[in-house]
């Protein structure tokens, strides 16, 4: 589709748009912050306006996945192209960007969330310039990650968020920043080299024979390396159902469970956003978990389906351990960001567990649920948020009755914890049924245990709801004031979403039904 | 024979002027007034002028004076590099407040820094065993002198007398390896022990001791895992500057060294595949010894690298790691290992070169070398702050700087041979690695600057300096394919290819 603003491509404009925004920061005097933060809120805002372009025209009937004919927006140049040498062959790197229905929907959430993180960063005053600046350069990352085919720019766009990351919450952070920032760090950088190693043996191991001049080429296109034709003789990774291949499959699925993050690998979370600030909670839920099952269905699922289907029972039972032991952890928690924290882990888990079961409704689930998940804890962490910048707080035994004191704050945090909870007519509710009907199918047993844990989830929800919002007011509480408009204008477009996908799904399910079904039919096939 | 050698002399333009220069900054020191980095200008000149003839030899490929030398794209490459960290060192040298207590003997320093870049130059090119020893020993007296040239400072002298003696006893070691070689294969050159080989040497034991010795001397060099112990203690005593040239220019040197000795005379030269995948003498498995020293380094080196305080120090051990992973490189016995040697010493010599830098500004500035005393700088010196963070990240191997390309090659290198233990080693390592780096970056931002510490300033000229190697750092990072073309056309090896 030829859809270009001044030369370049929508997608470029929506990746790079913040690297323009950091380098106006950056340019800008120290004490102008003002003119900082409304840089930041103009940039992501043209983001969104530019997602809602792409949400616009998007074609919903063309497929993706593996096939590059039916990418949209697609934009490939030649990056790094060094010609032949007779012992490594021509080696081939491409700027290759481009939406299918898998990674639309995580280009709008990710427009969306990092608008509200804006806005809810309005309020932070140490070292303005530094932080907007960073704050950019990661918004860039993760909406690289989501729009790359090529490996090799994938894995840039993926490390790139990591420092940023490391600044902003420990920066900024809480009295344990240095330690939860380091502990996000290295965990994440340890998923970064095994999947380096993974995209280089991949690399190795796949090559296409170029068209115009009958090379063959190395190359780090993701599309070529699903097409098991491209596989090499007596590359490591070629053949099927190798033990090479599932050492490979378990290293990238280390990689993205670091992020997602899955039971056993999820203990940097609950420091991360317990010390991370409002914002960067906002970011750190409402999209960098989805880096990690955006990885699963772009890379591990198409590129090794059989070790896919061979692993399908274990990831299957690390989402259920994680269902049922985030939401046990949740409820055990008194404060309120760790409780979001392990919710977090517990959802994540639900979409994981949807995309297991390797069926069209578990994997529509799975990749709805991505995004309601986004939405929810965003309203979460900005709930908390509020709280916490009034009393400097965040202990749930500290309020009581907050919704005598602030009824309309009250009012839409409870649409956000309903919405977590799964109550129907909201968006979680849609998500998670779907994930659950497609595991079902898969694997009954596991499905069955997991959905317990939308009975622990009710209890932690409900019980906190009591804590917090009802009750008795404290008398050190009864000087809160109720949302400024800045707040309202973070909450209401993600509460406007909560509610219309709760009621009516359909045009986010219509994005994506048709790439995923036939992601599902490619897997089962074993890649053809 | 005169036609040859006049030929020769030709081809020898770059050694001889460093030869002139040294002499002249001689003379120099001798008659111009010393309040000035006069001998500094003028070691500048040469070095460039050494350059542009280096730079001249492109495309040749000949040995020449009687198979002393050769002059092939591969030498080009790391005289290239040498040449190219001479000139940032003078840089530094100027702007070194160590030094600046030494105005009166600076000529004398200069005069080394010529000295040892002569030795270097030569070992890149010269192929045959005795010259290789000379210029091994003439780069290894200078450096000497340079780390204990703050006669003053006991730790100077200390960590120069320990250099001496362990330099000393290896080198020693490596001739004796030498002349056990030559006694087996009764040639000098490398050419000749090549061809002695593959007609059969009936005295294997004999001949893998030689190459165990031969490897003590140059593992001394590369600072690589046992042979190690010395470089903490003589970049923490050495000035600054000696610390980063030995870090950087010596190792690039013996770099080129060894892969031409290891690769010219005990490979089969026959037997090298169209992939590029060479054959090795049967009796003969120096790869594998190799690549344990190579894993010993990455993992000594970098847990080492944890508990250390003093940059220095913790920039020694780094530097260890790293020859770690450019050892892989070699283990691997292909030209792409080769070529990603290359590409990962073009990247390395200047993030190295740019922490060490910034290392030198902040001890000038704050008179510490203490990684904790870095507590705030970053808030004190904002361009300095963010290019240190950049150096390190750029060691660490993270994209988008140069180290990951640098990384991501080697890596690439060694999966695709099959080395998959020692990669994993290598990536294990570069987390862990992760880590110390990170802790100055914390240093530096994550805490306040104490009430009353002032911002600090450093000259235009310094920042100039700064974003020299901070540009190429950042720039190989995302466009890097001049410097692959250019490391895939230095893989010419003479007599190899």
């Amino acid at each position: 589709m030829e859809f270009q603003i001044f030369g370049l491509g929508i997608l470029t404009w929506i990746v790079f748009i913040p690297i323009v925004g950091m380098i106006i920061v950056l340019l800008l005097p120290d004490r102008n912050s003002n003119a900082i933060r409304w840089t930041a809120a103009v940039v992501t805002g043209i983001q969104v306006v530019l997602a809602g372009t792409i949400f616009a025209i998007f074609d919903r009937s063309k497929v993706g996945i593996n096939d590059a004919e039916s990418f949209q927006f697609m934009e490939q140049f030649s990056w790094i192209t060094v010609e032949a040498v007779p012992w490594v062959g021509r080696i081939e790197i491409n700027y290759f960007l481009g939406l299918d229905g898998l990674s639309v929907l995580m280009v709008m959430l990710t427009s969306l969330i990092a608008f509200v993180g804006v806005i809810s960063s309005w309020n932070i005053e140490k070292m303005v310039k530094g932080y907007f600046a960073l704050y950019l350069l990661l918004i860039t990352g993760m909406m690289g990650v989501f729009v790359a085919l090529d490996f090799f720019l994938f894995f840039i766009f993926w490390e790139v968020m990591l420092l940023p990351m490391y600044f902003l919450i420990g920066l900024w952070g809480g009295p344990r920043r240095e330690y939860a920032a380091i502990k996000f760090f290295l965990y994440t950088f340890v998923g970064g080299i095994l999947m380096l190693l993974t995209m280089l043996a991949l690399y190795f191991s796949v090559a296409y024979t170029d068209p115009a001049t009958g090379q063959s080429v190395h190359t780090f296109n993701m599309l070529h390396m699903m097409n098991p034709a491209n596989y090499v003789d007596g590359g490591i990774l070629s053949g099927v159902d190798t033990t090479w291949r599932y050492v490979a499959w378990m290293a990238l699925f280390i990689n993205f469970a670091i992020k997602i993050p899955l039971f056993p690998f999820h203990t940097w979370l609950p420091d991360a956003h317990v010390e991370a600030p409002t914002p960067i909670s906002v970011i750190l839920a409402g999209v960098l978990l989805k880096l990690g099952t955006y990885g699963l269905l772009r890379i591990n699922f198409p590129m090794f389906p059989d070790a896919t289907i061979y692993f399908v029972y274990f990831m299957a039972a690390l989402a259920m351990i994680s269902i049922i032991y985030g939401a046990f952890c949740a409820m055990a928690q008194d404060d309120f960001k760790k409780l979001i924290a392990y919710s977090s882990i517990s959802h994540m888990g639900i979409v994981v567990l949807g995309l297991a079961a390797l069926n069209t409704q578990g994997m529509v689930g799975g990749v709805l649920q991505m995004f309601n998940h986004g939405i929810i804890t965003a309203v979460l962490f900005l709930a908390v948020g509020v709280l916490y910048d009034r009393t400097h707080k965040r202990g749930l035994y500290d309020f009581g009755g907050i919704a005598n004191q602030m009824p309309k704050y009250t009012g839409i945090a409870m649409i956000g914890m309903f919405a977590a909870l799964g109550l129907p007519g909201l968006n979680g509710f849609v998500s998670e049924l779907f994930s659950f009907l497609g595991a079902f199918e898969a694997f009954r047993w596991i499905a069955i245990i997991s959905v317990t844990g939308i009975i622990i989830t009710a209890a932690y929800i409900l019980w906190t709801i009591q804590r917090v919002f009802l009750g008795k007011t404290p008398e050190q509480l009864l000087v809160l004031k109720d949302l400024t408009p800045r707040e309202y204008l973070a909450f209401i477009p993600l509460i406007i979403l909560i509610i219309l996908l709760g009621v009516y799904p359909a045009p986010a399910i219509e994005l994506m039904n048709t790439s995923l079904s036939h992601l599902v039919e490619f897997v089962n096939n074993g890649g053809r | 024979m005169v036609e040859h050698t006049l030929h020769s002399i030709s081809l020898f333009y770059p050694e001889i002027i460093i030869v002139v220069t040294l002499c002249v900054i001689i003379i120099a020191d001798l008659v111009v007034k010393k309040k000035n980095h006069t001998a500094g200008w003028i070691l500048m000149g040469g070095f460039g002028l050494a350059g542009i003839t280096v730079l001249l030899q492109a495309g040749r490929n000949e040995s020449v004076f009687y198979d002393m030398v050769a002059v092939d794209p591969f030498a080009l490459f790391f005289k290239v590099l040498l040449l190219l960290s001479g000139i940032f060192i003078v840089f530094f040298s100027v702007n070194s407040d160590e030094l600046k207590a030494y105005k009166s003997r600076i000529g004398e320093y200069y005069m080394l820094l010529a000295g040892m870049m002569l030795g270097m130059l030569l070992m890149v090119g010269s192929t045959n065993l005795l010259l290789m020893y000379l210029a091994f020993e003439v780069t290894s007296i200078s450096s000497y002198v340079l780390v204990g040239f703050i006669k003053k400072s006991l730790r100077s002298s200390e960590s120069s007398m320990k250099y001496i003696i362990y330099g000393a006893v290896s080198s020693g070691v490596m001739l004796y390896g030498i002349s056990l070689l030559i006694g087996i294969t009764g040639a000098t050159d490398i050419y000749g022990i090549n061809a002695a080989l593959l007609a059969g040497v009936d005295q294997p034991l004999i001949l893998n001791i030689s190459i165990l010795m031969i490897i003590v001397g140059l593992g001394f060099k590369i600072t690589v895992v046992p042979f190690h112990f010395w470089a903490p203690d003589v970049y923490e005593g050495a000035p600054m500057t000696i610390a980063a040239i030995l870090a950087v220019a010596s190792k690039i040197a013996a770099f080129g060294m060894l892969i031409r000795f290891f690769s010219v005379s005990f490979i089969n030269a026959e037997g090298i595949s169209a992939a590029g995948v060479w054959q090795i003498f049967d009796a003969l498995h120096w790869d594998l010894l190799l690549g344990a020293m190579a894993a010993m380094a990455m993992i000594v080196g970098n847990l080492t690298a944890l508990m250390q305080d003093n940059i220095k120090r913790m920039l020694a051990y780094s530097s260890i790691a790293h020859a770690g992973y450019l050892l892989m490189g070699v283990v691997i016995l292909t030209e792409q290992g080769i070529s990603s040697i290359l590409i990962y010493l073009f990247i390395y010599l200047f993030m190295n070169l740019g922490a060490f830098y910034v290392a030198m500004l902040f001890s000038n500035k704050v008179n510490t070398e203490s990684i904790e005393a870095y507590k705030g700088l970053g808030h004190r010196a904002p361009l300095e702050g963010v290019a240190m963070t950049i150096f390190l990240v750029s060691l660490t191997g993270l994209p988008p700087t140069g180290g990951f390309i640098a990384k991501l090659y080697i890596f690439g290198a060694a999966i695709s041979a099959g080395w998959i233990w020692l990669v994993a080693i290598a990536g294990i390592t570069t987390v862990i690695s992760l880590f110390y780096y990170i802790r100055v970056v914390r240093n530096m931002y994550f805490f306040e600057p104490e009430t009353g510490a002032k911002r600090l300033h450093f000259t235009f000229g310094s920042k100039i300096i700064l974003l020299l190697m901070l540009i190429p750092t950042l720039l190989l990072g995302v466009y890097f394919t001049p410097l692959l073309e250019f490391a895939q056309s230095s893989i010419k090896i003479l007599g190899l290819n």
